[in-house]
């Protein structure tokens, strides 16, 4: 059962059928991650691009690994945000980087919606790195891969988001340091009434599992001492990222190979 | 030239007036209005069988562009989009480059207008200078060069003693303030309404507050100064009750909306829809159902387009970098004869929101079909369906939501002091 898509912009477009398929090839492609020679042939010849307008050092090496895995030509493009307002547009940005021939481009933007523009524009595969307080749907999908690895299954759990949902794709991480309009106070506020300590996780299951995008702000968002607890599993979602976008670029490239 | 208008139903609401009339023009003027006029002499005669004769269409707020951002929309392009629309007079907002804060710029635009202008063209200055919200401009000066009123639209004034002062400065000339409410502090970073759809869309949302807090302190200084406020732009529900109570109070404060207020909500942005972002940014079905209800019982007086036209290269770009406004001056009247026919307004009392109440507000001497008024005259043929395509829309500038949509109802026909300036055949 194939991926009907060209691109991966928001998790909403996605059915729980097309979810399944791509959380069960990042299952298969985790298996390669541990192999001692972590490369696969599946998408030899093909380039993607990562084009970065906002400096996301975590994300972008994620999908270059993915791709590098999956043996394909990886370009990184960091655009200072700066330079674009008086340059050129989006849109001649991406499409001179398609004249190249790009399969995929990975794009990852502050302003929401701007992927949309990438999608519509061009033959390329497009998928969402982020784009300003909309949408990360790899992120949401290796979240989900996480948990179903821990718990076995997604259906029937209970899911406690803690941080500036407003602010939601920024809130997890730097929301707190960004000048102007945080929804919080300041820095020491928000810890008090919202850092997770071990005494506030004992409201959840005992078997509650602590995940977190990265970076973590210790002693703000996450007290240290749950850093190396047993619930803690942010290390392994870095790991399951990986395997999460091989998935999503192979899945997106739709051909018929197998992950082994 | 002489031009008899036969068998249209006439519908003049200055003069109380809804009937099956002829008109005669005479060069310039309004001749005769009366049943049964005989063609004599040399006279083109025009059939208007069941087609609506109005007086000129006004729209007392369209962004020309000239000078400064000629590539965005000219004088003539602007003139030809608004006689398309069935608009012989427009008044321009003074946000050009350089910004209409003097007579010069005020000078420029009536003599360019006098050569290239289709439509009349009506200046409005700015309140201060730049619009900066700082000092006020020379704005005796600008009337007496031909300024109808004062504005900074396309931003609010945000110091309340500037506003004041403007105000009562104002006075002296008996024009109005027309005032672009908005909180700049609250809207602040915002693209479009805050609300839902802002955040699925994960958009910064401009609070429907930034809009009423305004209008409520705008009202305040009316109410102090005595002055003539007009509120542009009406988007809100709060704004429009604000204003309902304040003319009950006797405040004199008038204001409009724009077609787009009552015909879309901010769903329209959905996609990331750039011709969908403007400011005021579009609402919620309850906004929508409030705008209806103002312009029913007469609290909004005037419906004005904003046409604002911007180019491809500011628009199909990131929702969050596109600026904001759609054009509107081809779409203005269908949109308004959609509400006749939903019953929210009577042909007459539409009709009077674009003719004879921005024409008392600016005190023009246009906005009726009486004997011996200008001949600016616009046939409507109501029931003519036609869709929305961009490459034969007259404007410039292309961004509007309603591009591939059915209209229905256009003018056929635009005489400007007796000239025919848009006839697309009867
Ligand atoms: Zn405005
Ligand atoms: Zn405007």
């Amino acid at each position: 059962m194939p991926l009907n898509k060209k691109d991966l912009l928001e998790i909403q477009e996605l059915s729980s059928d097309d979810i399944k398929l791509i959380i069960d090839t990042a299952d298969s492609f985790k298996e390669v991650t541990g192999r001692d020679i972590k490369k696969v042939p599946t998408l030899r010849g093909k380039t993607v691009v990562n084009l970065f307008y906002e400096p996301s050092t975590r994300t972008r090496t994620s999908f270059e690994l993915a791709a590098k895995r999956l043996s394909a030509d990886v370009l990184n493009i960091a655009v200072s945000t700066s330079s674009v307002v008086k340059g050129e547009t989006l849109l001649d940005t991406a499409r001179n980087i398609e004249a190249m021939r790009s399969d995929i481009i990975v794009i990852r933007h502050s302003a929401a919606g701007a992927p949309y523009i990438l999608a519509k524009g061009l033959k390329s595969s497009v998928i969402n790195a982020g784009d300003g307080c909309h949408e990360h749907p790899t992120q949401a999908l290796l979240d989900m891969f996480t948990i179903r690895e821990k718990k076995g299954r997604l259906d029937g759990l209970t899911v406690a988001i803690v941080g500036d949902i407003t602010h939601s794709r920024v809130a997890r991480s730097d929301i707190l340091e960004r000048q102007g309009k945080s929804y919080f106070p300041d820095i020491r506020e928000y810890s008090m009434q919202y850092c997770l300590t071990k005494e506030r996780l004992k409201f959840a299951k005992d078997d509650a599992i602590v995940m977190h995008p990265g970076p973590v702000n210790w002693g703000v968002e996450i007290s240290p001492e749950l850093s190396e607890d047993k619930s803690t599993v942010i290390l392994e979602q870095v790991t399951n990222g990986v395997a999460v976008r091989m998935a999503v670029m192979y899945l997106l490239s739709g051909e018929k190979a197998t992950a082994s | 030239m002489k031009i008899l208008i036969k068998n249209g139903r006439v519908v003049d609401p200055a003069n109380k007036i809804d009937d099956t009339l002829d008109i005669l023009v005479d060069g310039n003027i309004i001749k005769k209005v009366a049943k049964g006029i005989k063609a004599e002499g040399s006279v083109k005669v025009i059939d208007a069988k069941g087609k609506i004769i109005a007086s000129g269409l006004i729209d007392i707020h369209t962004h020309l562009r000239e000078p400064g951002f000629e590539y965005k929309e000219t004088i003539k392009t602007g003139t030809l989009a608004a006689a398309a629309g069935g608009f012989t007079a427009i008044c321009c907002m003074p946000n050009t480059n350089p910004i209409n804060d003097n007579r010069a710029v005020a000078e420029f635009i009536l003599s360019k207008s006098a050569k290239e202008g289709v439509v009349n063209v009506l200046p409005i200055g700015a309140i201060t200078k730049g619009s900066h919200g700082k000092e006020l401009a020379e704005i005796g000066d600008m009337v007496n060069a031909g300024c109808v009123a004062v504005s900074d639209d396309g931003r609010g004034v945000m110091d309340a003693e500037v506003m004041r002062r403007g105000l009562e400065y104002t006075k002296a000339f008996d024009i109005p303030i027309i005032s672009h409410c908005e909180d700049a502090n609250l809207s602040s970073g915002g693209v479009m309404n805050e609300g839902f759809a802002s955040t699925t869309l994960g958009l910064r949302g401009i609070p429907k507050a930034a809009e009423d807090v305004m209008v409520v302190r705008d009202i305040a200084l009316a109410e102090l100064t005595g002055a003539r406020l007009h509120i542009a732009h009406v988007s809100s529900a709060g704004s429009v009750e604000s204003i309902r109570i304040a003319k009950k109070r006797g405040v004199k404060v008038s204001c409009e909306t724009c077609p787009h207020y009552f015909t879309l909500t901010e769903d329209a942005v959905i996609g990331y829809n750039t011709n969908a972002k403007v400011n005021p940014p579009l609402r919620t079905k309850e906004d929508v159902k409030a705008i209806k209800e103002g312009l029913k019982d007469g609290t909004i007086d005037i419906i004005a387009s904003d046409h604002a036209p911007h180019a491809v290269h500011e628009k199909e770009i990131e929702f969050d970098y596109a600026s904001f406004g759609m054009i509107g001056l081809e779409t203005s009247l269908p949109l308004i004869l959609n509400i006749v026919r939903e019953g929210v307004l009577t042909l007459k009392d539409a009709i009077a929101k674009v003719t004879i109440n921005p024409a008392r507000l600016l005190k023009l001497k246009k906005g009726t079909l009486s004997e011996g008024a200008n001949a600016d005259i616009t046939i409507i043929d109501t029931e003519s369906e036609w869709v929305v395509d961009v490459n034969n829309i007259k404007s410039k500038s292309k961004n509007t939501p309603f591009a591939g949509m059915k209209m229905k109802g256009r003018a056929v026909m635009t005489i400007v002091g007796g000239k025919m300036v848009y006839d697309i055949g009867i």
